[in-house]
């Protein structure tokens, strides 16, 4: 048997709004991986520090704040700086679509509106997670 | 349980006069005033703010011009959490979510040419609600008005932050007294001001049931009660001024029951527990806001439509104020037009279809009685499992309410994705997601902007001045003094929110979250 994937959930910005976080983070439980939350109101370098430590495969990046044209640039630069493993990233939470492009231009994989099921998110890491 | 048909043998169990009775007396489940709508309708108060003070004062403005009667101010996230704009980890967040409030100088630009005496003004603001309330109360009298003619809300509501919102800073004791200083300080000096807005809102939002949502309210409001009178307050000079806020979502006549049964369980509580003797302190006054949860980002526009109906149940639930949500906040801050169709939602239930002129047209209805009672005997359920627990604190630490919302939440996912409940334009009716409708976007340029009149603000202020006033509220925190007066007389010279936070992070510590 592989080893489970292993997921990082976190919660950049200073919203509280962990909703979605933490259904994601329990559905992808539900669907075989190892999860781990990170509660709110984490900086980039905690993030990438917690990525690190764990030895994740995914990060997923929930952010209602309106703050993620610039989190999560500087989250993908700090994750950048190992090179040593590739982690695929998602993220969810109040984007508009506009803002996708210079999203995934950073690194951002997929973004999840709200109303994703996790279905479609936990077929799209296991498609997508290593084959980087 | 569910029924297709009610008949008169739903009614067996309710007693008109204990639990129906008559609007503006006790047990107040039919409304808090006699004539509710029919003399005055509801007040049209439309949550905003984004970007700089001068930018939402241009928002409040239009909005009163559009015929909102109402404020009610949304400040941005550093603002809630105690952050200057200048700090670093503020990055990408300054006016955002609100309004991005530094010092007194961004408080006089916000309501500048609004005259505060005539209008009440409602603002979402907890762990700092001491020192924005501060720069409220200094604006008044700098003005030179009376704080007796000053009307509003602050919404000061701590426990559900712990819960649900996120927002809190310091542990939950020394938050706690900060309330208590806000509800001394108000009791004597500004009658008209509704010192806490126990809000159920955020606990719906964050995944709960009707019945918890209000289970979980009214228990913290028992905590707030309990608080107050072991300060040495007496019930009656507090119980008046606390008020209640909800969320109106699609379950249309579940949240009818919900707003009448709110009524009824306050009344009976503040009277047969507190022992309160005055009228004024068992009418449970509230807010709502249609649920922001419910709006979907496919097919935007029906969205307004859902609001229409959330609004409706509001209404015929007797609420004292509005927020209509617009279309567009599944995708980001509204756009004017979006505002504008949102209050004229409002404004057409209120002017063009007579519901107002009958006071709780759906009283004596078999379904909505025999509803009401229901929730009641479900939320003193809930009280009971609280009180056994010894009280809403105590079942906040140990993580039970938090895991009764998950579960809830995740239930009503997982409801969501088998299609057990459907959701148009989601699970039904759906077509390819495109977003063609306008957004707002809040210019990048206003965190640099806010910065940079910090830094004059901070230049041109007395320093002197400003150091004198924040070691007298660190006396005043070291000594367990009412912190209300220093932290007005810091604000008058300018202190900043940071710098009054920062002295009480130091005394009272940092919470930090529990992941259950």
């Amino acid at each position: 048997m592989s080893k489970p994937i292993r997921v990082l959930i976190a919660k950049p910005g200073l919203d509280g709004h962990d909703r979605g976080a933490k259904i994601i983070a329990r559905g992808l439980k539900d669907a075989g991986m190892e999860v781990i939350y990170t509660g709110i109101k984490q900086t980039p370098e905690k993030i990438a520090r917690t990525a690190l430590q764990e030895d994740i495969d995914v990060l997923g990046l929930s952010i209602l704040s309106g703050a993620h044209n610039y989190l999560f640039p500087e989250i993908m630069r700090l994750l950048n700086e190992n090179k040593d493993k590739e982690v695929l990233v998602i993220a969810g939470g109040i984007i508009p679509l506009s803002d996708y492009p210079a999203l995934k231009e950073a690194g951002i994989s997929e973004i999840f509106p709200p109303g994703s099921s996790i279905e479609e998110i936990a077929s799209f890491i296991k498609n997508n997670v290593h084959s980087k | 349980m569910k029924k297709d048909i009610y008949s008169p043998s739903d009614l067996e169990s309710v007693d008109f006069d204990k639990d129906i009775g008559y609007p503006g007396k006790t047990p107040y489940t039919r409304g808090v005033y006699p004539s509710m709508y029919s003399k005055q309708l509801w007040t049209m108060r439309q949550y905003a703010g984004y970007g700089t003070s001068i930018e939402t004062n241009k928002r409040f403005k239009y909005l009163l011009e559009q015929g909102q009667t109402g404020l009610s101010v949304a400040f941005d996230l550093p603002t809630q959490l105690g952050y200057d704009s200048d700090n670093s980890l503020c990055k990408g967040e300054v006016g955002k979510v609100g309004v991005s409030i530094d010092t007194l100088a961004d408080i006089e630009d916000l309501f500048r040419d609004i005259p505060i005496e005539k209008i009440s003004t409602s603002m979402t603001i907890n762990s700092t609600a001491i020192i924005v309330l501060a720069m409220y109360i200094a604006l008044a009298e700098k003005r030179g008005l009376p704080l007796e003619s000053i009307r509003g809300t602050t919404q000061n509501d701590i426990l559900k932050e712990y819960v649900a919102r996120g927002t809190y800073i310091y542990p939950p004791k020394s938050s706690l007294k900060l309330i208590l200083d806000i509800f001394q300080y108000c009791s004597s000096n500004m009658p008209k001001w509704n010192t806490i807005s126990i809000s159920g809102y955020h606990i719906r939002e964050a995944g709960s049931n009707a019945v918890q949502e209000l289970a979980f309210t009214l228990a913290n409001g028992i905590e707030y009660v309990k608080l107050a009178l072991a300060s040495g307050l007496k019930i009656d000079d507090f119980a008046p001024r606390l008020s209640f806020f909800f969320s109106s979502s699609m379950d249309f006549f579940e949240e009818i029951a919900k707003f009448r049964a709110a009524r009824w369980l306050w009344s009976d509580i503040i009277t047969n527990r507190f022992h309160s003797k005055s009228d004024k302190s068992k009418r449970l006054r509230f807010h709502t806001q249609t649920s922001g949860a419910s709006l979907t980002a496919q097919q935007p526009e029906n969205n307004i439509v859902r609001v229409t109906l959330e609004a409706l149940s509001a209404v015929l639930g007797g609420t004292q104020s509005l927020h209509t949500n617009s279309y567009d906040e599944a995708l980001s801050l509204p756009t004017e037009k979006a505002v504008k169709i949102a209050l004229r939602t409002q404004q057409m239930i209120g002017y063009e279809t007579n519901i107002p002129s009958t006071v709780d047209p759906l009283g004596g209805s078999y379904f909505i009685e025999n509803k009401t009672k229901e929730i009641c005997t479900e939320v003193e359920k809930y009280l009971d499992i609280i009180e056994k627990q010894g009280g809403m604190v105590k079942a906040i630490e140990s993580g039970y309410i938090q895991k009764e919302i998950q579960d809830n939440a995740y239930m009503l996912h997982e409801n969501l994705h088998s299609k057990i409940d459907k959701q148009v334009g989601v699970n039904c009716f759906t077509e390819e997601n495109n977003q063609d409708i306008k957004l707002l976007k809040v210019d990048p340029k206003n965190e640099v902007q806010q910065v940079e009149k910090l830094n004059k603000v901070k230049q041109d202020r007395n320093n002197q001045k400003v150091e004198i006033c924040l070691a007298n509220i660190k006396t005043a925190v070291k000594a367990n003094d009412n912190l209300m007066q220093p932290i007005i007389d810091a604000v008058k010279e300018y202190a900043t929110l940071e710098e009054i936070a920062n002295i009480l992070r130091k005394e009272y510590g940092e919470y930090t979250e529990s992941i259950f």
